[in-house]
C-alpha cells in the first residue's frame, strides 16, 4: 500500500520481549506481542486499531514513537523511517507525533499546574517563556473546552472528562500531525464519553490532525474511524474501510467481537453467535491460525499454517486473514 | 408494587458518609423491590450511589465514616437494616452473596481457590472437609471451569481474568443464595469473555431460580440481561421500569440523554448527542433537581432549581423523578 497521501506507514512491524531466567538471565523464549503488522494511515484519516486485552495494540502505539525498542520491521513517517532515526531525528518526530493515554487520573503529573502540564512541551521543544507561553497554553485550554482561568490548577480539582481534555490539550499543544489516542475515552463515565469523542472530532477538522485510534470498544470505533483493522495476538486479522467492515465483517473472530456486545435495544435479545475459549497465553501461542481454538469453522488447515492478510471475496480493499474466507 | 413474590425490597434507604470535609449523602431515599429469580439491574455513572446502595444491602458500609441513616431493607420478611452483626453473618455469603468488579483483588491470594470455597461451604452448611472439597469441585464444573480437579489446588494468579471471575461466581453461588449482587461483573473482562460470563449467570439464575441484583453502568448490558432497571443519578434513583418499555421509551430526561449519547453500530452521524456539564460530586450536589444544571428541559424552571421531584408512579408501571414528566400522568 504505497500511497503519496501516506502519512504514517507501518510495515511487517515486529516487537518481541524476550523472557529470561535463571541466574545468567538466558533468554529462553520470546513473546511476540506485535508479529508482523503493516497498515497505513492517510492524511486527515482515522484509523482505528481495535482488539481484547493483550492483543497488542498498545504495543504497537508505543512501538511507533519508540518507548518500546521494535525488533523488525519499518515506520515510515512522512519518508522518514521513524525506527533507525537518530536522536536529533527522534526529536523532531516526537513533535510531530503525541499521544493521549487512556487514563486521566494517571498520565497527568498530580504536582503539576495544568499550565505547566501544558506548557511544558513548549518550553522543552521551543523554548517559549512567559506571557507568550501562558497566552498560547490559556488559547490551547479554551480549545478543548476548559476555561484559561484554570490554568494555576492542579489535575485532583478536576473530574475525568475535565482532565482528559487536559491530556488532550497537551497532546495537541506542538501542533502534531499524528496523533496517537490510546483508549481515550474507555475511562471516562458513558455521558462523559461522546463529549470527548466530539471534541477530538472538532479537532481533527480545525487542525487537520490524523489518529491512530486505539480501542476495544467497536462502537466508539464505528462511530470515529474511517479505516479499521482488527487485531488478535498480535497479528492483523481484518483491515477494511469502516462501513465495509461493519456491514462485512469476514473474519469469525470480528464477527464474534460484533455480535458480543450489548447492544441497547431489547429486541436484538438472543442473537448472539456463542464464543468459547479464552484468548490463548502469548508465551505458547499456538501454530498455525493464532484463533483456531475458538473458531467455530476451524478445520485442520487451521490448526497447522498461519494464514497471512490478503483482500478477499473482490470485496475492494478489505483484507482478510483465513483460510475459510473466500 | 405488589408484594407478591417480591423477595427483597429496600425502602427510602438513605447512605451517608461523615467525612472530614462534611457529609457526603451518596444514597438518599432510594427505593426499589426485587422479585424472585427476576434480575434487576442499577444503572448509573461513576459515584451516582449504585456500590453503596449494594453495600448498604450487604450491610458492608464502612461504619464509620458511613453509616445507613434512614431506610429499610426488608428480605424474605427481615429487615436487615436492624440485623446484629452476628445475625448479619449468616445471612451474607449464604442468602445473600455478592461478586465484585475485579476478581484479582477480592480473591485472597495466598490460598487456593479450593480453600477459600471450601471455607464458604463449611461456615454456612455443616459439611464434612471432604464433602465440601467435592462438592467445590461440583460447582467448579459447573461455572465452567476445566479441568476442575487439577484448578482447584491452583492459586488466583494462576487463572485468567475470566477465570477468576467464574471462581468468585463458584464461591458466590455454592451455598445457593437467594440473591446474588453482581456489582459491575464484566467491567474489567473483555467483551467475548463478558458475553460467557453473563451467559453463566444466566444459566445459574435458571438452575438455581435466585435473584440478581446488577449493577453496571453499560446501558447494554441492562438491555440485554436484565428484566427491570432503576436509573440512578446523583445519590438518587431518577427512572425505575422494565427494561422493554425504559429502552424503548425513556422518560426521565437523564435516561434519555444517556441513550442518545452511546455509540451504536449502525450509527452513521458525524456528531454525537451530549450531555453538557459534569456529573457532580457528592459533596457538591446541586439545590433542587440534582440533574438540573445538565438538564435540557429543566435547566430554567424555577422549581427544578429549587424543588427537589420525588420518584412517582406515571403511566402504569413506570416511576420517574421529574417534575415534567407529570404530563405522562394525564396522557
Amino acid at each position: 500500500m504505497v500511497n503519496a497521501n501516506n502519512l504514517l506507514a507501518v510495515s511487517n512491524l515486529k516487537t518481541y520481549f524476550a523472557i529470561k531466567k535463571g541466574l545468567l538471565r538466558r533468554t529462553v523464549g520470546y513473546v511476540k506481542a506485535v508479529d508482523g503488522i503493516s497498515f497505513s494511515i492517510e492524511k486527515g484519516q482515522t484509523l482505528g486499531l481495535v482488539g481484547e486485552s493483550g492483543c497488542g495494540k498498545t504495543t504497537v502505539a508505543r512501538s511507533i514513537i519508540r518507548l518500546v525498542p521494535a525488533t523488525a520491521g519499518q515506520v515510515i513517517f512522512e519518508q522518514t523511517n521513524v525506527l533507525s532515526a537518530d536522536r536529533k531525528r527522534l526529536g523532531k518526530l516526537r513533535r510531530d507525533i503525541s499521544l493521549i493515554f487512556q487514563d486521566p487520573f494517571s498520565s497527568l503529573n498530580p504536582r503539576m499546574t495544568v499550565g505547566n502540564i501544558v506548557g511544558e512541551p513548549l518550553k522543552v521543544q521551543k523554548g517559549l517563556a512567559g506571557s507568550e507561553l501562558t497566552e498560547k497554553v490559556a488559547a490551547l485550554l479554551s480549545k478543548v473546552g476548559l476555561s484559561p482561568d484554570h490554568i494555576n490548577s492542579y489535575p485532583h480539582e478536576f473530574s475525568g472528562g475535565q482532565r482528559q481534555r487536559i491530556g488532550v490539550a497537551r497532546a495537541l499543544v506542538l501542533e502534531p500531525k499524528l496523533v496517537i489516542c490510546d483508549e481515550p475515552v474507555s475511562a471516562l463515565d458513558v455521558s462523559i464519553q461522546s463529549q470527548i469523542l466530539n471534541l477530538l472530532k472538532d479537532l481533527q477538522e480545525d487542525f487537520g490532525l490524523t489518529y491512530l485510534f486505539i480501542a476495544h470498544d467497536l462502537a466508539v470505533v464505528e462511530f470515529f474511524c474511517d479505516v479499521v483493522a482488527v487485531m488478535y495476538m498480535g497479528r492483523i486479522v481484518e483491515l477494511a474501510a469502516a462501513e465495509e467492515l461493519y456491514e462485512n465483517p469476514l473474519h469469525p473472530y470480528t464477527r464474534i467481537l460484533m455480535s458480543a456486545i450489548p447492544r441497547v435495544e431489547p429486541t436484538l435479545r438472543g442473537q448472539r453467535i456463542p464464543s468459547a475459549g479464552e484468548v490463548p497465553s502469548a508465551l505458547n501461542p499456538p501454530s498455525g491460525c493464532a484463533f483456531a481454538q475458538r473458531c467455530p469453522l476451524v478445520e485442520q488447515v487451521c490448526l497447522k499454517q498461519m494464514p497471512i492478510l490478503e483482500e478477499k471475496g473482490g470485496y475492494k480493499e478489505h483484507f482478510v486473514a483465513c483460510w475459510k474466507c473466500q | 408494587m405488589d408484594d407478591d413474590g417480591i423477595l427483597l425490597s429496600v425502602k427510602n434507604l438513605s447512605t451517608h458518609f461523615f467525612t472530614e470535609d462534611g457529609i457526603a449523602k451518596a444514597v438518599q431515599d432510594v427505593s426499589f423491590s426485587i422479585k424472585k429469580s427476576k434480575t434487576f439491574a442499577l444503572v448509573g455513572e461513576s459515584g451516582c450511589g449504585k456500590s453503596v446502595t449494594a453495600l448498604s444491602i450487604m450491610r458492608l458500609v464502612p461504619e464509620p465514616p458511613g453509616k445507613i441513616v434512614a431506610g429499610k431493607i426488608i428480605f424474605e420478611g427481615r429487615d436487615l437494616s436492624v440485623l446484629s452483626e452476628k445475625q448479619m453473618r449468616s445471612v451474607r455469603g449464604n442468602k445473600i452473596a455478592m461478586i465484585f468488579q475485579e476478581p484479582m483483588t477480592s480473591l485472597n491470594p495466598v490460598y487456593t481457590v479450593g480453600n477459600q470455597i471450601v471455607e464458604a461451604i463449611k461456615l454456612h452448611q455443616k459439611k464434612s472437609t471432604s464433602q465440601a472439597w467435592a462438592d467445590a469441585v461440583g460447582m467448579l464444573r459447573k461455572v465452567g471451569i476445566a479441568d476442575p480437579e487439577r484448578r482447584i489446588n491452583e492459586y488466583p494468579h494462576q487463572l485468567s481474568g475470566g477465570m477468576r471471575q467464574r471462581v468468585m461466581l463458584a464461591m458466590a453461588v455454592s451455598c445457593e443464595p437467594a440473591l446474588l449482587i453482581a456489582d459491575e461483573p464484566t467491567t474489567a473482562l473483555d467483551v467475548t469473555i463478558q458475553a460467557q460470563i453473563l451467559d453463566l449467570l444466566d444459566e445459574l439464575q435458571k438452575q438455581n431460580g435466585m435473584s440478581i441484583l446488577l449493577i453496571t453502568h453499560d446501558l447494554g448490558i441492562v438491555a440485554e440481561r436484565a428484566d427491570s432497571v432503576a436509573v440512578m443519578y446523583a445519590s438518587r434513583i431518577v427512572e425505575v421500569a422494565d427494561s422493554q418499555s425504559l429502552f424503548a421509551e425513556p422518560l426521565h430526561p437523564y435516561t434519555q440523554g444517556l441513550l442518545k449519547s452511546l455509540p451504536r453500530l449502525g450509527f452513521s452521524g458525524r456528531r454525537l448527542q451530549t450531555i453538557s456539564g459534569n456529573v457532580p460530586e457528592p459533596l457538591r450536589f446541586p439545590a433542587g433537581c440534582k440533574f438540573h444544571p445538565r438538564c435540557p428541559v429543566g435547566c430554567n424552571d424555577k422549581r427544578c432549581q429549587t424543588v427537589e421531584p420525588k420518584l412517582r408512579n406515571v403511566k402504569g408501571g413506570r416511576y420517574v423523578a421529574c417534575w415534567y414528566a407529570k404530563e405522562y400522568e394525564e396522557k
